[in-house]
């Protein structure tokens, strides 16, 4: 009865050999954790606090992770983001009335909105990739320079938080008391995300061009829209992003969350994402974030331990998942050749 | 310098330089217009001034891009190495000339380059990938074992350094002065040095044959991987003096504020006119790229315009800058086509 | 009797899972021209290699003018005046000629500093061994791919080499870079210089050969003097199998014109094009390499786009400004380049094969069909027997011959009326070149209107029913093969 399972499991792992690694990661860390620290990590108040705090970079991460796959990268993530927020900040501004409060109608308002902002932001990288052909890492790193540039213009470097608390309240809101709205938010794209990747052509069409952008225009893929349906759709990604940092900070700023943009490249390389295209899951980064967030909360739970550790744990793990993808990588070859040698022995 | 320059018959040309160039005179002339003040000896020496510590890490990512790799870890490795070196420093009590502290920056960017040397020569790992994690350990190290803060104080040996002038320039007009840093020796010193290892020896010649086809290089009995890895440590070294400089010019050690420079640091070299596949791109194009994007950040004030402006305009401008190149490549392409093919019916010679 | 310069004695190697030379002969005398030929995969790659250093024989051992080596390492075989020109040229395209032609002597003087007025001398040395003028200070991507290629040779021969090996070495040349190819050789041959070159190419090997060496799954089958060759024995010995050259004859071509072009141009490129396909007919456009017969075909596929004139399919006047256009319009392209323009190799078999036409096999509600599409896919790989244990695999994991099958099989699953083939059998073996043009004779048999664009005179006169010679940009001829019956003669004429 044993081997059906062990067998069943090790060609899951070999399908999809990256991901469990992750897995295995995760699961050492935890186990590690309920010996050391059961009791602080292992409450609701931490599993909250750890969901409640990655749909920011989550959904930013889920738009880098469509833009790699095209082979290409979105380095304005943050950017578009600020914008968003400061702009729908100063909308909220105005739709809030003297004694501070502000209809419902006006959140959902913003969130729309965002989503007009998100992917005109996202349309302009499209373009200047698709169509000028400027390479996507100096395309959308200008972009970042632009948007945080009006950013500024618009702020002076001030924080603009003068809106209605009903937003931040409504954000950080828990359903049912439980589950945050926030993670909502990020498991809804999430969702749409993983539906345009494996349930439409869309889907196939990405990972081919992210293969090869010639084979893609040779085979009749239209290459300009699959460009800009993937960068309107990381704008869009952003612009949520930037709307879930509106409520956590209570405020917009021009140059909040600018360690992200390095940290979501980290994180959706860390997920199996292959920075040269074609290849990379939604599961792949959902789980890397969960791994980097249980590494992060469990290291707080050792107050020696500073926090600021975090930044060199993130860059370790990195390394050391490329590097065990190195040597896993050549390990087929060489049972092979054990097997040949076996058989050479045998005749 | 560039001796292919001098033979090549007069036709539009089609490497970025010129128009960098062209590009960058104008931003001057226009300022000069708006401002008056552009022109100025006080002015100038700012600019130059304000050139050393881009100009240096300009020049270590310049061979890493050649070489075919990137290197998105230079500020961390830079803060890192400096912050080390001048809180040994004063941890020592140290009060000695600035030649020490350098030279120990010098050596921990040795090391941390050949850190990242290690995963992108040997193991051959993608470097934007290594570059990025290694950021992340960097700055781990810094502010986690470290524990940086920001020094206000530095030993005496490197304020001097930081404060001292090759020679002053006094503007009549407004009765500004503007000091010439010793440090701009170091700028050109970098500079004369790696323009000889690139052109005058194997080891710089190798560079270049990497970063155009690393398996010929491998055929023709380079050592790729050796090539790789000097590269990066050469580059975490040019990185840390970059740190060290910025610390003693400043007169204090901040860790955290060289951090995210990296982009435009690299908008600048690309801007010039190096390939970011590798292999081609001179040192020229690399100084006059940076130039211009120092001079934008640099001259708003000259301009009349709000620095909260400067994103915008540095991120037009390597838009712009950018679509040209791509225009260009374009061109070129189309023109080797058409060229290659009229040669081959025409038969060779 | 004259000592051979090299010989290559039982030489046997494995690899991971295969065999890839078994017991592997092959003796060349001095100065010899000799042809190494062999299908795709027949071990000629590997058996080179041995040679040069680059792999060591598990058996057998190599003899250089006398001195037997069980190893020789890649420097021991430059010393010993071996030098290899691989398909690629392992130059460096963004360095300058003089630097490619002077790195590796540079290398090898393992010096610390270049000096570059030495690097001038050798450089100039190097091109006056075969005559060859080209501006040293060019960058060497700038060159055409015949340039490139006599750089190689120059760099080749600054090594006093004794033995020149080269691997394909026509695939991307005209007719006349070929010629003066050939001329080198001889030259070479004049100064006591060996050339053993990889070729599949019959034509090629009779024309410049002497000596010749066949190989067949990783085992000699015949190796001897050309002159004692003829193509049909040739071909047998490379593919275990007789062809028979039969000229296609089509059965039911349709009373109107499935494809027809009026005045078609392209600025730069070509003009006044005017022909008409019809189903049933494979119709052959054939030029030098500037004539602009590339280009047309890129027209007709929406790839570079037309700019004056009149393109109809079924009587429709239609504008291809995309391969979507054109694949709306049921025509198809399959390019000279085909692993790695015509396919996505890291992605799954079922995903290459339905790729073209996948918005066809959605639901109403513009999700992706699967059941539909497994049904797709598991009919294409029965009817062309494409060898998977699993079409959700990687196509990488195909062997070539499977490979170039699925590039057809993405486009048989259109159901298109006109398939245009770029340069169909180029670096295709004869083996699976036969099976190529059978299976378009198959498709022009079913209906469809063939377009190949080729410059292999014998393709074309045996598979094509009609001709369009083209030069300058312009139809200089049309030919109804059939009746005409040209010779190769006759169109080279027309072509140049």
């Amino acid at each position: 009865m044993k081997k059906p399972l062990t067998s069943k499991l090790s060609t899951m792992y070999r399908n999809d050999p990256h991901q469990w690694r992750l897995v295995i990661l995760m699961i050492v860390w935890m186990v590690f954790m309920a010996l050391t620290r059961f009791r602080k990590f292992y409450t609701l108040i931490n599993f909250q606090t750890m969901s409640s705090q990655f749909p920011e970079f989550g959904l930013m991460a889920l738009g880098v992770m469509l833009t790699m796959i095209t082979g290409g990268i979105d380095l304005s993530v943050v950017g578009t983001a600020n914008l968003t927020s400061i702009l729908m900040a100063f909308m909220m501004i105005g739709a809030t009335d003297a004694s501070g409060s502000m209809s419902g109608g006006t959140i959902i308002l913003a969130f729309l909105l965002a989503i007009v902002i998100g992917a005109a932001c996202g349309a302009l990288n499209g373009f200047t990739i698709s169509k000028l052909r400027i390479p996507p890492i100096l395309a959308t790193m200008g972009a970042n320079e632009l948007f945080s540039g009006i950013c500024m213009v618009m702020t002076n470097g001030n924080a603009i938080s003068k809106f209605s608390r009903r937003y931040a309240e409504t954000i950080n809101n828990k359903l049912f008391g439980l589950i945050p709205v926030q993670l909502l938010i990020f498991a809804a794209m999430a969702a749409v995300v993983w539906f345009m990747l494996n349930k439409t052509s869309y889907g196939t069409k990405l990972y081919l061009l992210g293969t090869s952008s010639k084979a893609a225009w040779f085979s009749g893929i239209n290459n300009t829209g699959i460009l800009m349906k993937t960068y309107i759709t990381s704008g869009i990604c952003a612009a949520l992003g930037g709307m879930i940092m509106l409520a956590n900070y209570n405020s917009a700023r021009a140059d909040y969350g600018s360690v992200y943009t390095l940290q979501c490249v980290l994180i959706v390389v860390l997920g199996g994402v292959n920075p040269n295209g074609g290849k990379g899951k939604v599961s792949g980064v959902v789980l890397a974030i969960c791994l980097l967030r249980m590494l992060e909360t469990g290291i707080n739970r050792f107050p020696k331990i500073s926090s600021y550790y975090i930044s060199l744990i993130w860059g370790g793990v990195l390394i050391l998942v490329m590097v065990l993808n190195y040597f896993a990588e050549r390990r087929p070859e060489r049972e092979i050749r054990k097997m040949q040698k076996k058989q050479a022995a045998k005749a | 310098m560039n001796k292919t320059l001098e033979k090549k018959k007069f036709s539009l040309p089609h490497s970025s330089e010129p128009y960098v160039f062209l590009v960058l005179l104008l931003l001057c002339i226009l300022i000069e217009i708006r401002s008056g003040q552009f022109f100025t000896a006080n002015n100038i020496v700012d600019i130059c001034s304000a050139m050393i510590v881009p100009g240096l890490f300009a020049a270590g990512t310049f061979m890493v891009i050649i070489s075919g790799g990137i290197d998105i870890s230079f500020p961390a490795l830079a803060s890192l190495a400096t912050y080390a070196t001048t809180r040994l420093m004063l941890n020592m009590n140290y009060e000695g000339g600035v030649l020490i502290p350098i030279l120990i920056a010098l050596a921990i960017g040795a090391v941390l380059g050949a850190f990242n040397g290690l995963f992108i020569g040997y193991f051959d790992l993608p470097a934007m990938i290594v570059t990025l994690g290694s950021s992340n350990v960097f700055k781990g190290i810094m502010q986690g074992a470290l524990k940086s803060k920001q020094l206000a104080v530095i030993p005496v040996g490197m304020r001097t350094y930081g404060t001292s002038a090759l020679f002053t320039v006094q503007n009549s007009q407004s009765g500004l002065t503007s000091r010439m840093p010793v440090a701009f020796i170091s700028l050109v010193l970098v500079y004369a040095v790696v323009y000889f290892v690139l052109h005058f020896t194997m080891f710089g010649r190798g560079i270049f044959a990497v970063g155009g086809n690393d398996i010929s290089a491998h055929r023709a009995g380079i050592h790729v991987k050796r090539t790789k890895f000097l590269v990066y440590v050469f580059a975490g070294m040019i990185a840390s003096l970059a740190g060290v400089t910025r610390t003693c010019m400043m007169q204090q050690c901040h860790p955290t504020n060289m951090l995210g420079m990296e982009m435009n640091i690299i908008a600048g070299v690309v801007l010039g006119g190096t390939a970011m596949a590798g292999g081609s791109g001179t040192l020229i194009g690399c100084v006059l790229g940076t130039l211009l994007i120092v001079t934008v950040e640099n001259s708003m004030i000259l301009l009349g315009i709000s620095t909260t402006w400067k994103s915008v305009f540095v991120g037009a401008i390597i838009l712009i800058g950018t679509a040209i190149s791509a225009y260009q490549s374009t061109r070129k392409i189309r023109k080797k086509k058409i060229g290659e093919d009229a040669k081959a019916e025409g038969g060779a010679a | 009797m004259a000592e051979p310069l090299l010989k290559a004695v039982d030489i046997d190697k494995s690899f991971v899972g295969v065999h890839a030379l078994k017991k592997v002969n092959l003796t060349i005398m001095p100065g010899e021209i000799h042809c190494l030929a062999g299908e795709n995969g027949c071990g000629k790659s590997t058996l080179i290699k041995v040679i040069s250093g680059v792999y060591a024989p598990d058996s057998g051992h190599i003899e250089f003018e006398g001195n037997s080596y069980q190893k020789i390492t890649p420097m021991q075989a430059i010393d010993a005046g071996i030098q290899v020109i691989y398909q690629d040229f392992s130059i460096f395209p963004n360095l300058t000629v003089k630097e490619n032609l002077a790195l590796n002597m540079e290398l090898a003087s393992k010096k610390k500093l270049v000096n570059w007025k030495e690097v001038e001398k050798i450089a100039r040395e190097a091109i006056s061994k075969i005559d060859f003028k080209v501006d040293l200070e060019a960058k060497l991507g700038d060159l055409s791919v015949a340039e490139k290629q006599m750089v190689a040779i120059c760099r080749a021969l600054m090594f006093k080499a004794k033995l020149i090996i080269m691997d394909e070495p026509t695939t991307s040349l005209t007719k006349r870079e070929v010629e003066r190819l050939f001329k080198v050789i001889l030259g070479l041959k004049q100064q006591g210089i060996a050339t053993l070159f990889v070729s599949h190419k019959l034509n090629e090997v009779f024309e410049i050969s002497e000596k010749y060496t066949i190989l067949r799954s990783g085992e000699l089958v015949s190796s001897g003097s050309t002159a004692d060759l003829d193509n049909e024995t040739f071909t047998y010995y490379m593919t275990g199998r007789r062809f028979e050259a039969t000229h296609f004859v089509p059965e039911n071509i349709s009373k109107d014109p499935i494809m027809e072009a009026k005045g078609l141009s392209l600025a730069g490129s070509y003009s006044d094009v005017d022909f008409s396909l019809h189903k049933g007919e494979i119709l052959g456009i054939t030029g030098l390499l500037d004539s602009g017969r590339t280009e047309l075909a890129l027209s007709l596929f929406g790839v570079e786009p037309a700019t004056g004139g009149q393109l109809l399919v079924n009587g429709n006047p239609v504008k291809f400004k995309t391969p979507r256009d054109a694949i709306h319009s049921k025509v198809g392209f399959v390019p000279e380049d085909r692993l790695s323009e015509g396919l996505f190799l890291p992605q799954s078999i079922a995903d290459n094969i339905v790729i073209s036409e996948i918005d066809k096999l959605r639901t109403r509600l513009k999700t992706m069909d699967f059941p539909k599409r497994q049904e797709e896919v598991n009919r294409w790989v029965k009817e062309l027997s494409i060898a998977t244990p699993d079409p959700e695999n990687a196509c990488l994991t195909l062997s070539g011959g499977n490979q170039q099958k699925i590039v057809l099989a993405k486009w048989l699953a259109c159901d298109l009326d006109i398939m245009i083939l770029n340069g169909p059998t180029v670096g295709v073996d004869i083996g699976s070149k036969h099976d190529i043009h059978a299976i378009l004779r198959t498709l022009a048999a079913k209906g469809m209107g063939i377009i190949i664009i080729s410059d292999d005179l014998p393709e074309i006169i045996e598979n094509c029913s009609s001709l369009l010679i083209m030069k300058g940009g312009k139809i200089v001829k049309q030919m109804d093969m059939i009746k005409e019956k040209p010779d190769e003669k006759a169109i080279l004429g027309y072509m140049m």
